[in-house]
């Protein structure tokens, strides 16, 4: 929901990254308030995963220019672990596979520790079990995820409802979901959909990278924003998805401002 | 040879106890050998300082004192299982009324071992076990007969800047199993050698941890000599750790093919220490099996080495053996070398050996920390997932020693 009082939570000015020697990121702007759902969409190799990773603090990637700042902080300053304990979240589009890490042990590590900067008890083994007995629900998992190792064997659709799990386990305060919908059939989509509205509220804010209509059938952004070229180049609201998923993104290679000045 | 070894030597004292003749005979060995050296394949990437330092200790003359058990371990120790603690001049036998099922060895018992074994291995030169044969002066013989015996639990104290050796001979009867764990415990510039020979009788089980925990400048010299027969089953896990330098061999035979070894082996060295796992596994006969899983894990600037031999001969048809050596290098400045050694003849056999050296995973790494937990925290977490593979075949009641987080205290420093 738009508020215009609401606070910002993340501020994103001119970022430029690039990773090795290539620029990715050119020049990106982008402002989140609380209680907001953003779409972010864009063809492959727009650089989607790369803003959220450059905002998670993914060391391949270096930002040479711009900045990014969660609730008037400077983010880039901070190591990843800092970042996702104050509330930064970000499910990846290809969540990686720990074998020997229980999955278990794993959530409980992450919890406390974000629990712990919010100022939450630490919880011992078996409040974890409780509470993630209870966060199991969310995504309807089975709770024989949690003895098998991170991620190791999980189908691609047990890997994104772990991604969600885990976000309903930390609380973020802005969750970046980085195509969490492919890969998942109709019914396990409704379920993730269903768990991110669940979790969001007027102190959060969402950030869906996606490149179907398909999710924001089922949760409604308040911006869709277009990638191109390692920026925004056009935001609107929930009907502008709509018209993607008809006329497609040609319009972008037509449109002079968006062709690379070199 | 160096005048130093040679005065080491002869500083010994004098042959006495039971041992006496094998003493002569093994001091005469070892200086005829003189101390190994690069051009022998299995010392090739032996730290050679090291090795001549440690020969120059004096050895232990008195018994070694007894180590103050930690809180934690006399917590646990109220199980039905047996402790001894082993050392030098001292026979622990004396001091303890075996249960049931387990019963020492006469003299004559242990020749005949020792001369079965001996015919069976004919093995060319142990330096290892020849320094043992050399410097012990007590030896520990076990029967063990039974499917219910108690879990037996042997411990290997050091004395600070003392050279000590220890053997242990044990054998398993037909039919009979054991759950065997040994502990040796380094002592600050302390080098131990350490002999353990084991005989598996048709049908006998031993489950056997051997655990090597040094403390900075120990050295630790183990050799490992298992005969197996028919339908037994052998499963060793060995864990080593902390040592200056630490060598483990472990030599399985099966006499006539047809039984069970089962291997895993885990190394974790850091700052300067070598450590290294000498294992050579023969076929005497056919339809043996073998399966071996050895694990190394290098950080700092330090040194691993697996060398893993396996000898099917032509007798040894339809074997079915398969190593697999997974190595981490913690470290840019470290070091892990690892070598199969396969000598297969006979032809219808199935052998598969594979080796990798890898590095923590950054994609790993930065996931843990997406999730709120600091690369320290992180690389503990893959280190103990690393760990565990080979931790959790260890018997049971080697949980009281805290092997893990012993383990793991390479990273948090
Ligand atoms: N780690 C990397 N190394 C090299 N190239 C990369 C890396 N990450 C992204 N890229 C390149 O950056 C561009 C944007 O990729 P990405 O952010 O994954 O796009 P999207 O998620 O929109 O499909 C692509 O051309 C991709 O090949
Ligand atoms: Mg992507």
């Amino acid at each position: 929901m738009i508020r215009p009082e609401a606070q910002t939570l993340l501020e994103i000015s001119d970022l430029h990254a690039h990773v090795e020697d290539q620029p990715i990121l050119k020049g990106l702007n982008l402002k989140v308030k609380a209680g907001e759902i953003h779409a972010v969409m864009g063809r492959n190799g727009s650089g989607k995963s790369t803003l959220s990773k450059v905002i998670a603090g993914h060391p391949a990637y270096t930002v040479c220019k711009g900045q990014v700042l969660f609730q008037g902080e400077n983010l880039l300053e901070m190591e990843p672990e800092i970042r996702a304990r104050i509330g930064i979240f970000l499910g990846f589009q290809y969540p990686i596979e720990i074998p020997g890490v229980s999955n278990l042990e794993f959530l409980r590590v992450a919890t406390n520790a974000r629990r712990e900067q919010i100022g939450k008890e630490e919880l011992d083994t078996f409040d974890f079990e409780d509470l993630v007995n209870e966060r199991l629900k969310v995504v309807q998992m089975d709770p024989s995820f949690l003895e098998r190792s991170v991620n190791e064997g999980f189908s691609g659709g047990e890997k994104k409802r772990n991604e969600i799990l885990q976000m309903a386990l930390l609380e973020p305060t802005i969750a970046i979901l980085d195509e969490t919908d492919s890969g998942l059939d109709i019914d396990a989509l409704r379920i993730v959909a269903k768990g991110v509205n669940q979790l969001a509220n007027e102190d959060n804010a969402t950030l869906l990278i996606t490149h179907y209509q398909r999710l924001l059938n089922e949760i409604t952004p308040d911006y869709v924003h277009v990638m191109a070229g390692g920026k925004i180049v056009r935001t609107g609201g929930s009907e502008l998805a709509i018209e993607l998923e008809r006329s497609g993104y040609e319009w972008i290679d037509s449109d002079k401002n968006n062709q690379e000045v070199k | 040879m160096s005048f130093e070894y040679k005065n080491w030597i002869n500083a010994l004292p004098e042959p006495n106890g039971v041992l006496a003749k094998i003493q002569i005979e093994g001091r005469s060995l070892i200086q005829n050998l003189g101390i190994p050296s690069r051009e022998i394949e299995n010392w090739r990437l032996t730290d050679l300082k090291k090795l001549e330092s440690l020969l120059t200790l004096p050895i232990s003359k008195e018994q070694v004192q007894q180590r103050t058990p930690s809180s934690a371990e006399l917590a646990d120790q109220n199980d039905a299982g047996v402790r001894l603690t082993l050392s030098p001049n001292r026979n622990p036998l004396q001091l303890i009324t075996l249960p049931y099922g387990i019963r020492e060895l006469s003299k004559d018992e242990i020749k005949e071992i020792m001369k079965f074994k001996m015919s069976k291995i004919k093995s060319k030169v142990d330096w290892t076990k020849l320094l043992n044969h050399a410097t012990a002066n007590q030896i520990v013989g076990l029967n063990i007969k039974g499917t219910n015996v108690p879990s037996l639990e042997l411990i290997m104290p050091a004395n600070a800047s003392e050279f000590s050796s220890t053997r242990i001979i044990i054998n398993v009867e037909k039919g009979s199993k054991l759950e065997l764990l040994e502990v040796v415990i380094g002592a600050k510039k302390s080098a131990q050698n350490h002999l353990i020979e084991i005989n598996l009788e048709e049908s006998a089980e031993l489950k056997h941890g051997l655990i090597g925990l040094g403390v900075s400048e120990a050295s630790l010299l183990a050799h490992l000599s298992v005969t197996q027969k028919p339908n037994s089953t052998y499963s060793l896990s060995s864990v080593q750790h902390g040592w200056s330098l630490g060598r483990c061999e472990q030599h399985i035979k099966q006499v006539e093919g047809q039984a069970q070894s089962i291997i895993r082996g885990l190394q974790i060295s850091k700052g300067n220490e070598q450590l290294a796992t000498h294992s050579l596994v023969s076929f005497d006969g056919p339809e043996g099996s073998l399966d071996q899983l050895q694990k190394s894990a290098a950080a700092d600037q330090s040194h691993c080495i697996f060398n893993g031999a396996i000898k099917v001969p032509q007798k040894a048809q339809k074997t079915n053996a398969a190593q697999l050596s997974r190595n981490l290098l913690i470290s840019e400045n470290a070091r892990i070398d690892t070598k199969p050694e396969l000598e297969i003849i006979a032809d219808d056999v199935r052998c598969t050996h594979g080796a990798t050296v890898s590095q923590l995973q950054e994609d790993e790494i930065f996931y843990l920390q997406s999730r709120g937990i600091t690369t320290d925290q992180a690389t503990a977490l893959l280190l103990k997932g690393y760990c565990q593979e080979i931790l959790k075949g260890l018997p049971a009641n080697a949980g009281r020693w805290g092997i893990l987080k012993k383990l793991l205290e390479i990273v948090k420093r």
